[in-house]
């Protein structure tokens, strides 16, 4: 039974993979290629912080250099596939990847031996520097960074692999499943390795551990390649999806949007960072069709589950899970109602006060028209409801925290 | 050549104490408190659309007082209500929480003032010459931005230096339990020193706005530059902060000014090179955004406590 | 999400199902890809404004072949590859026309992504109409039949501009500031190239390279201008750059003439005022002193309802594909295309040609200098600019290395 419980969400992962294109229309598959890569950058970005308890804030380092070193590793392919001879005619484009696993290895082992020393503010001071650094830096070699306008390539070149010519957004989805299954499937082998573990105790105890004879900085070291190894996988696959490559990819922007994923989705969660690049990807994407303040919106779940669930979704579905487990459920679950309505009614406040302000300063706003309402910013009235709705999201808060006072 | 080196330098000591403006608050905050205030930028924004909109109604004078104050107040509020409910988290969290507030402060001035920059200038009479030097003017609102400057040091050296608040503040930045244990109220200086530091963050956006353009972007372009300086010039020390504000302020400038690419380097030595090759024409110039990274690397790497720092981060 | 993608299934199919039954014909839609946020919204915003000022005064005079134009904004924040997610967006969305002009950094990847596109999907191609990214090489070495270019190239402006700077004696030694990327070098590689054959005597004293629109302080690059002596300064910025450029030349009371072409960027007139008098020169389609009544009126009108200038080439572009529709009889993307090449139009900017060789159109040029007083002001100032010379298609034409592949 215990056997069955540990691989059942493989399997249900693998078939959810399988049954995916089936169910999805075309511009979906689209956003689901960019959610699987953002799915190994954040996973890759919580071995160190989650795992490792190193706040990384040049994580996109990497992930930008394994993304180049994919691409002219591309162009390589194309230009081989041309003549018809040497090392890269062979190499096929499904691999390619693994040419970005190596680029992010390579750059974490060349850099990372100074930066483990100390973890906390200091390793996230100096990868900021690093990360900058290496932003900035791109403009200084146009051969390699290809400047403003990035180094673009063609992706259907060189041999083909399962018969995916890379055609089609549909064709590169299979491309995805594979490396992301194989990615998740990876780290998650890494967590029960001993080095996996060690990481786990590094972070909880360096001293102890010192004591131990582990040197800290030791298997720092190891997991910050690992860690940039796996970025730059994704950055590969990146590279694959979007055929160019910018400075932008390297950028604080992006080292960023890998701590908001996992952190969104919770750190300390294996899947956490999958929930997370999920949420954020889809919201990042399909929000900006329906409303002009999309990102801000990003940015307050991410706030909010920093104040107010610092366990991120990932915690709040294990919560369930263990309740379920142990048959709580129907305790639980008037206050999980009314916890749920309270946040449904405060969301509603803050999204309709948004759009009003939108509606004052821009005059138009995406969501009211998306919404065919007439909204009129002026009367007192959507206000009077903005109110309302807060007075009830946060009359029902406190109706639930006292209840939970009272039981436990 | 002389002309380059006085400008360069006038232009070099200004940037520079507007960085330092913006960090000596961050300086505060993280030496108090231990805070890495991600939002720092942030505030430094707020400070100069504060100014802005305010500007358009009472005069550039009056909103120069008034913007800092607003600040204040809500770096007040953000230490109180969230900050302090962060903190028993950890470190992290609190990083966290002030990089998902950087994240949200950008998006609300984008909503309340668009995306467009904003034409934040100063009154006419500051932009005619305050002297004119090799033919070129320089304006009476550079050489006010410098003296609000100095004068902001000099009163921040006051405060910490010959004050009560000030004696606490120090207090308080080695032995908080024991400042603490004492009767204070820490809780309440923190969140004063928080809402203080936040000020400067706004005074520096009130003078830097006009000269550095107002836009929803000001916070990202600054914000990593305020970390180094931070971090260069030594966590818990303000001379140091004033020291690598200067030292990145000058440097950037002239690199800029003096554009010698490896070319020129080599040639020094008598080695022919291509003065537009990829490698042999990077030049001092474009090497200028860089400087305040590598400076950052390398003092974390040889000497993590920063120039004057007495703690390590 | 997947109960998100049904439902989007769903509304789809229904719309197609409505649009089938719906008597007129369909709309056609334009996607135009540019800045609409970040600092360079400064030029991308006024684009999206005149696309649908000019697109409802088209309307009115029947569309495209009775087709109602739409004009859809996709924000790419100057990025080239998230300008490549909004293409593949906007394809998605079953647009077929994509317009975009700030960037030669974009429009390089634009035009990469959308021959692959075109190649890779032959019953789903889409066109790119390009107003404004004029490096040189997308009508020269990498034209393709599916990209349109609406103004004259960087080489083509550069050509006019030596020879006017050529018959004045008093310009002796030349700076040359440009943004560094594709667009920039090419201007300064133009610049050099040409006065070296027109005006060997002319000295050239400077020739910086700053990054794109990151630079928030022009002083030390105006006092390397002013130490360098020289009588005129030639540049290419545009945006943010040309904004701050000439602000923190006029602060430093720096007064030599600035050659530009875009210093009619909206917010440099506001920011430079009486000092840029006699002192801003302007080489585009365009000067403020039309005789016209009809285009003065367009002019207030579309200051009075958007809060922009007008923007001629623009405004041209969308009359010449209507022109092309009409005269294919279809919003085919083929069909339009083709009757586009070669197209001549009476435009307000005069008479214009689309050349079919490369598709680079043939326009009349004027080179203006900045006046105070002007019956028609910008900016809602009393400045515009003045004509100061004069070319016509014929003296602004350069010959081309095109060869290009048409469809069958």
């Amino acid at each position: 039974m215990t056997v069955f419980r540990a691989f059942a969400p493989w399997v249900i992962s693998l078939a959810v993979l399988l049954l995916l294109p089936a169910v999805t229309s075309g511009s979906a598959v689209s956003v689901i290629n960019v959610i699987a890569i953002h799915i190994v950058f954040a996973l890759s970005y919580n071995m160190l912080l989650g795992q490792g308890g190193m706040l990384s804030f040049g994580h996109a380092a990497f992930f930008g250099l394994g993304s180049y070193a994919a691409i002219h590793a591309m162009n390589a392919i194309g230009d081989a596939a041309y003549a018809g001879t040497g090392f890269w005619a062979h190499f096929p484009v499904f691999l390619l990847p693994l040419v970005g696993f190596a680029g992010g290895a390579l750059v974490a082992l060349v850099v990372g031996w100074p930066f483990c020393r100390r973890a906390g503010t200091a390793f996230a001071m100096i990868t900021l520097g690093l990360g900058e650094l290496v932003a900035t830096g791109t403009q200084m070699f146009p051969s390699v960074f290809g400047g403003e306008t990035g180094v673009f390539s063609n992706r259907m070149v060189g041999p083909v692999w399962f018969g995916l010519e890379l055609a089609q957004p549909a064709d590169v989805y299979w491309f995805m499943a594979f490396w992301v299954f194989a990615a998740v499937l990876a780290m998650w082998a890494f967590t029960r390795t001993p080095l996996g573990r060690l990481s786990n105790a590094v972070r909880d105890n360096p001293d102890r551990m010192q004591f131990i004879g582990y040197p800290p900085r030791n298997v720092r070291f190891l997991v910050f390649i690992a860690s940039g190894g796996m970025a730059g996988l994704a950055g590969g696959m990146a590279a694959v999806n979007y055929e160019i490559v910018t400075p932008e990819s390297l950028s604080l922007l992006a080292s960023g949007l890998a701590l908001l994923m996992a952190a969104v989705g919770g750190l300390g969660i294996f899947y956490g960072p999958i929930v997370g690049a999920i949420l954020v990807t889809v919201m990042n994407s399909l929000l900006s069709d329906y409303t002009d303040a999309a990102v801000l919106y990003v940015g307050l779940v991410f706030l909010a589950v920093v104040l107010f669930a610092p366990s991120g979704l990932a915690g709040g579905i294990e919560h369930v899970r263990q309740a379920w487990h142990g048959k709580q459920v129907a305790a639980k679950a008037p206050r999980w109602l009314a916890g749920t309505l309270s946040v449904t009614a405060l969301c509603m406040a803050l999204v309709l006060a948004v759009e009003l302000v939108y509606l004052l300063s821009h005059g138009t706003d995406k969501l009211a028209d998306t919404l065919g309402m007439e909204l009129d910013a002026s009367s007192p009235l959507p206000w009077a409801a903005v109110i309302l709705l807060l007075a009830t999201g946060y009359g029902l808060w406190r109706l639930t925290a006292k209840s939970l006072e009272a039981t436990s | 050549m002389l002309e380059t080196i006085v400008f360069s330098t006038l232009n070099g000591v200004l940037y520079g104490l507007l960085l330092f403006m913006l960090s000596s608050g961050l300086t505060l905050i993280f030496s108090m408190m231990g805070v890495l205030n991600f939002a720092h930028a942030s505030f430094y924004m707020l400070g100069a659309y504060f100014a802005y909109a305010l500007g358009l109604h009472i005069g550039f004078w009056p909103a120069l007082f008034l913007a800092p104050c607003l600040v204040a107040v809500i770096g007040a509020v953000v230490e109180r209500y969230g900050l302090r409910r962060v903190h028993v988290n950890g470190h992290v969290a609190e990083l966290l929480f002030t990089f998902g507030l950087a994240y949200v402060i950008d998006e609300l001035v984008h909503l309340f003032w668009g995306s467009i920059p904003v034409s934040y200038v100063p009154p006419d009479y500051m932009q005619n010459a305050l002297f004119t030097l090799f033919g070129t003017d320089y304006s009476i609102y550079r050489g006010v931005t410098m003296m609000i400057a100095v004068f902001m040091f000099a009163a921040l050296w006051f405060l910490l230096k010959k004050t009560r608040v000030g004696m606490m503040i120090r207090a308080a930045l080695t032995h908080g339990d024991m400042v603490g244990h004492l009767g204070h109220n820490v809780p309440r200086l923190f969140m004063g020193v928080f809402g203080f530091g936040c000020a400067l963050a706004g005074l520096a956006g009130v003078i830097g706005g006009p000269l550095l353009n107002t836009e929803p972007g000001m916070a990202q372009t600054l914000g990593p530059i305020v970390f180094v300086v931070v971090v260069v010039g030594g966590m818990g020390s303000l001379i140091g902060a004033f020291y690598a504000s200067l030292l990145i302020g000058l440097l950037q400038t002239f690199f800029v000014a003096f554009d010698a690419s490896i070319a020129d380097l080599l040639g020094v030595f008598g080695v022919q090179a291509d003065p537009y090759g990829e490698v042999t024409g990077i030049t001092l110039a474009s090497l200028a955004p860089m400087t305040p990274f590598i400076l950052l690397v390398l003092i974390l790497i040889f000497r993590p406590r920063g120039l004057m720092g007495e703690l390590e981060p | 999400m997947v109960k998100t993608i049904f439902n989007r299934f769903a509304v789809s199919l229904l719309l197609l199902a409505g649009a089938a039954n719906a008597a007129d014909p369909e709309p056609v839609r334009f996607a135009l890809i540019d800045p609409l946020t970040g600092p360079m919204s400064v030029v991308g915003q006024p684009a999206l404004e005149q696309l649908k000022f000019t697109a409802d005064r088209l309307n009115e005079e029947g569309g495209i072949d009775g087709h109602e134009i739409r004009i859809v904004g996709f924000d790419n924040k100057i990025n080239p590859q998230e300008s490549l997610v909004q293409l593949q967006k906007a394809i998605d969305d079953g647009i077929r026309y994509i317009i975009q002009g700030n960037g030669s950094s974009v429009g390089s990847a634009l035009l990469a992504s959308i021959n692959k596109h075109n190649q890779r999907n032959p019953e789903d191609r889409v066109v790119y109409f390009n107003y404004a990214a004029i490096e040189p090489s997308f009508t020269n070495e990498r034209c393709s039949f599916w990209h349109f270019r609406f103004d004259a190239n960087a080489d083509m402006k550069m050509n006019m501009l030596t020879d006017w700077v050529a018959g004045n004696d008093d310009f002796k030694k030349v700076f040359l500031i440009n943004q560094d990327y594709s667009f920039g070098q090419a201007v300064s590689e133009a610049a050099m190239r040409m006065l070296k054959e027109k005006r060997p005597d002319i000295e050239i004293v400077g020739n910086i390279f700053h990054p794109l629109g990151k630079v928030k302080d022009f002083s030390p690059y105006i006092s390397k201008i002013k130490s360098s002596d020289a009588d005129v300064v030639i540049t290419g910025n545009w945006g943010q750059d040309i904004n701050l450029l000439i602000k923190s030349a006029s602060e430093y009371g720096v007064d030599i003439p600035f050659l530009t072409y875009y210093g009619n960027t909206p917010g440099t007139i506001t920011q430079v005022g009486e000092k840029g008098v006699d002192r801003i020169y302007l080489i585009s389609e365009y000067h403020g002193d039309f005789n016209d009544p009809e285009i003065a009126e367009r002019q207030e009108n579309m200051y009075a309802q958007t809060g922009w200038d007008l923007y001629p080439r623009v405004s041209v572009m969308l009359e010449m594909i209507k022109k092309a529709g009409d005269k294919a009889g279809s919003v085919e993307p083929v069909q339009l295309a083709r009757a586009l090449e070669g197209l001549r139009f009476k435009s307000m900017a005069g008479d214009v040609t689309m050349r079919a060789s490369d598709h680079q159109i043939q326009m009349p040029t004027f080179i203006s200098v900045l006046k105070n007083n002007m019956s028609h002001g910008a900016e809602g100032t009393d400045f515009n600019f003045h004509e100061v010379a004069a070319f016509n298609a014929e003296q602004a034409t350069l010959p081309t290395s095109c060869r290009m592949r048409r469809p069958k």
